[in-house]
């Protein structure tokens, strides 16, 4: 398998799901001639043209309705969102069309679209340019979510993302598109719904997704010193949730931690951790432990950023008191 | 205004126009009927007064290969656009058999087939899906135009002026039909307006805007099909204001208490139904008794549409679910 980077990797899908199909096109801002502020789409415009790797103006909700439209007349959008932070100003055309318009219409109209950007925090951008957004996101029935941890995830997810005839939102991170790893070279599809078990144990559980999943290996290598045996879970696909694996998890290490780099309040983190308390409820040796971005705007000052994310070591502090080894 | 004779059209296309006129009127006093009656419920917005538009510019394209965006006072277009008044009584009465399976309502009339696309609630956040829907006929080289209705109140928000700019950068073959019928919900357009002549509004765009007599049936449908002519031809969009006026309030919960009777006998006596019949009578192609047996009849047709939709299902309890995601 070749190593490539994470935004290799998404290049990758888009341009086999580009030349597979050509109902699938790319809009956003600087996408096209600039290659992608990102450069995700790096070599698209020059290989599929203008017609299909389109240059938007900064009209989020504009140009985001537009994606909505052309899926409903028969086109495969993707939608790329610079930031997760200016889909904000798009909110409204994937609450209120696209994740509508299905049941609204009574099953005639769907939606095959991708909205994909950077999520989470970064570095030194501040409250505006640093927010975790898929709490937002994965509140609304009609909607899909992913968030890949690793390259090879994510290309699988986008292609699949890609495929599918719902609006997915796809969830990247800045500091992510730099990170490498193994990526199969043949067909690779992840199918939605389906948690990775990235490593196994049997003293706790420890769930999260997206960037931070590198962060959980991480503090579960330093357990494991102590001996601790972690099982860390990527939950990758958020919604739909593959619940089944986390219970299973869960009735084996009766413990467990759940990590988001999003706010705590109504999250999915905080949706997670009730629903093992509902599920799990009589395996559970310890409360279920919540690891989050802190309750406040992202600060510009680098010490506290750092202090207000989750970090190695809040999750080895969590999984200690989950363990009554504090 | 343009100036020309009724000799220009034949009997029958007179009569089709007046028969779809009619059918609006006596279907939407029977819906205000049947909501005093508490059969149906939430917000209905009437059509009445403003039939010419909606039937004169449907009557202009084709919809095997154009498409239909309007907003929520849906029921208007829905009928000229073909819709089976059964399946839009029923929809109002939230059955099974409604156009939307009962779970879309007043402001959310869809019909796939009929290239009707809604039905849309929220003011203005459908103009961004018209030019979405013009760039997927742009790509598949149809010659198809998307016809994008919205009120005064619209005009004012981004998504006009963002769907704008778009649809002139990319060439996108959509007509842009501002339905002004003076009041958003209940506020005279010209407080609220910096200008008050809207055909201005595309200026900033490059898109030249007419003012259209929207009380005339025949005059809406000539100045449509010159623009739809023009947009195939050029591939370019285009934007009109027709002036209309809507009779009773915002929705049925609005009493119109913000304008005069002498305003509203003033567009009484230019009814779009009553210039018809005159130029039709004077022409000699209807007589005053082959008129109330026209009238008679669609009374009938929707007498029975409310038959139809008391007698049919309530949705099953299973719809819940259905149709969240494809």
């Amino acid at each position: 398998m070749a190593v490539i980077t994470f935004r290799e990797a998404l290049r990758q899908a888009l341009d086999e799901e580009m030349a597979r199909d050509e109902k699938v096109i790319l809009l956003g801002e600087e996408v096209a001639q600039y290659n992608g502020a990102y450069k995700v789409s790096q070599g698209l415009l020059e290989k599929y043209g203008s017609l299909r790797v389109i240059d938007t103006p900064i009209s989020e909700e504009g140009f985001t309705g537009l994606g909505v439209g052309a899926a409903l007349a028969g086109l495969r959008p993707v939608v790329e969102w610079m930031t997760l932070n200016f889909s904000l100003q798009a909110v409204d055309q994937v609450y209120n069309n696209a994740a509508k318009m299905l049941y609204m219409s009574g099953g005639q109209l769907n939606v095959p679209i991708v909205f994909r950007g950077p999520n989470g925090p970064a570095e030194f951008l501040g409250s505006q340019h640093s927010q975790a957004l898929q709490s937002l996101y994965c509140h609304c029935p009609g909607l899909k979510v992913m968030a890949p941890s690793t390259p090879a995830d994510a290309k699988g997810m986008l292609k699949t993302a890609i495929r599918d005839d719902n609006p997915v939102i796809f969830l990247e991170a800045e500091l992510m598109y730099g990170w490498k790893g193994e990526v199969p070279e043949t067909e690779h599809l992840i199918p939605f719904g389906k948690a990775d078990i990235k490593k196994t144990g049997k003293s706790v559980t420890i769930a999260g997704f997206s960037k931070p999943v590198k962060m959980i290996l991480e503090a579960a290598d330093l357990l494991e010193k102590d001996g601790i045996e972690a099982e860390v879970i990527d939950l990758r696909s958020l919604r739909p949730l593959d619940e089944e694996t986390i219970y299973q998890s869960v009735r084996k290490t009766n413990r467990c931690v759940v990590v988001d780099e999003a706010w705590p309040y109504a999250s999915v983190g905080s949706h997670v951790a009730w629903l093992i308390s509902r599920n799990c409820f009589d395996y559970l040796d310890a409360p279920v432990e919540l690891v989050t971005l802190e309750d406040v705007p992202m600060p510009y000052n680098h010490h506290l950023e750092l202090s207000a994310q989750p970090s190695v070591k809040k999750v080895i502090d969590a999984v200690k008191r989950a363990t009554y080894t504090m | 205004m343009i100036d020309r004779s009724n000799e220009k059209y034949p009997k029958e296309f007179m009569l089709n126009l007046l028969k779809k006129m009619i059918l609006i009127r006596r279907f939407e006093e029977l819906a205000a009927q049947m909501y005093g009656l508490q059969k149906i419920g939430g917000f209905c917005h009437l059509y009445i007064g403003q039939e010419a538009t909606g039937v004169g510019a449907v009557e202009a394209v084709d919809l095997s290969t154009d498409y239909i965006y309007t907003a929520y006072r849906d029921h208007g277009l829905a009928i000229a656009c073909g819709m089976d008044i059964n399946s839009l009584m029923a929809e109002l009465f939230g059955k099974a058999t409604g156009c939307s399976k009962g779970k879309g309502g007043s402001m959310h009339f869809f019909d796939k087939s009929k290239h009707f696309m809604g039905g849309n609630g929220i003011v203005g956040a459908h103009i961004p899906l018209a030019a979405g829907s013009a760039l997927a006929i742009r790509n598949s080289k149809s010659n198809g135009v998307v016809l994008c209705f919205f009120g005064d109140g619209a005009i004012h928000q981004g998504t006009f002026h963002e769907s704008l700019n778009m649809a002139k950068i990319w060439n996108l073959p959509v007509l842009y039909i501002c339905e002004n019928n003076q009041y958003g919900m209940g506020t005279d357009f010209r407080r609220v307006s910096a200008v008050e002549d809207f055909t201005i509004m595309g200026a900033s765009y490059g898109i030249e805007g007419k003012q259209v007599n929207g009380m005339d049936v025949l005059t809406v449908y000539e100045v449509v099909s010159e623009e739809v002519a023009r947009i195939r031809k050029e591939k370019l969009p285009g934007f009109l204001e027709i002036k209309t006026y809507r009779y009773k309030g915002h929705s049925m919960s609005d009493p119109a208490k913000y304008r005069t009777r002498q305003e509203l006998e003033s567009y009484r006596i230019q009814d779009p139904i009553i210039i018809l019949k005159s130029k039709m009578v004077d022409a000699g192609f209807l007589s005053e008794q082959e008129y109330e047996t026209i009238d008679s009849t669609i009374k009938a047709q929707c007498k029975d549409a409310v038959t139809f939709a008391e007698e049919s299902p309530e949705p099953v309890l299973e719809m819940l679910y259905q149709d969240v995601l494809v």
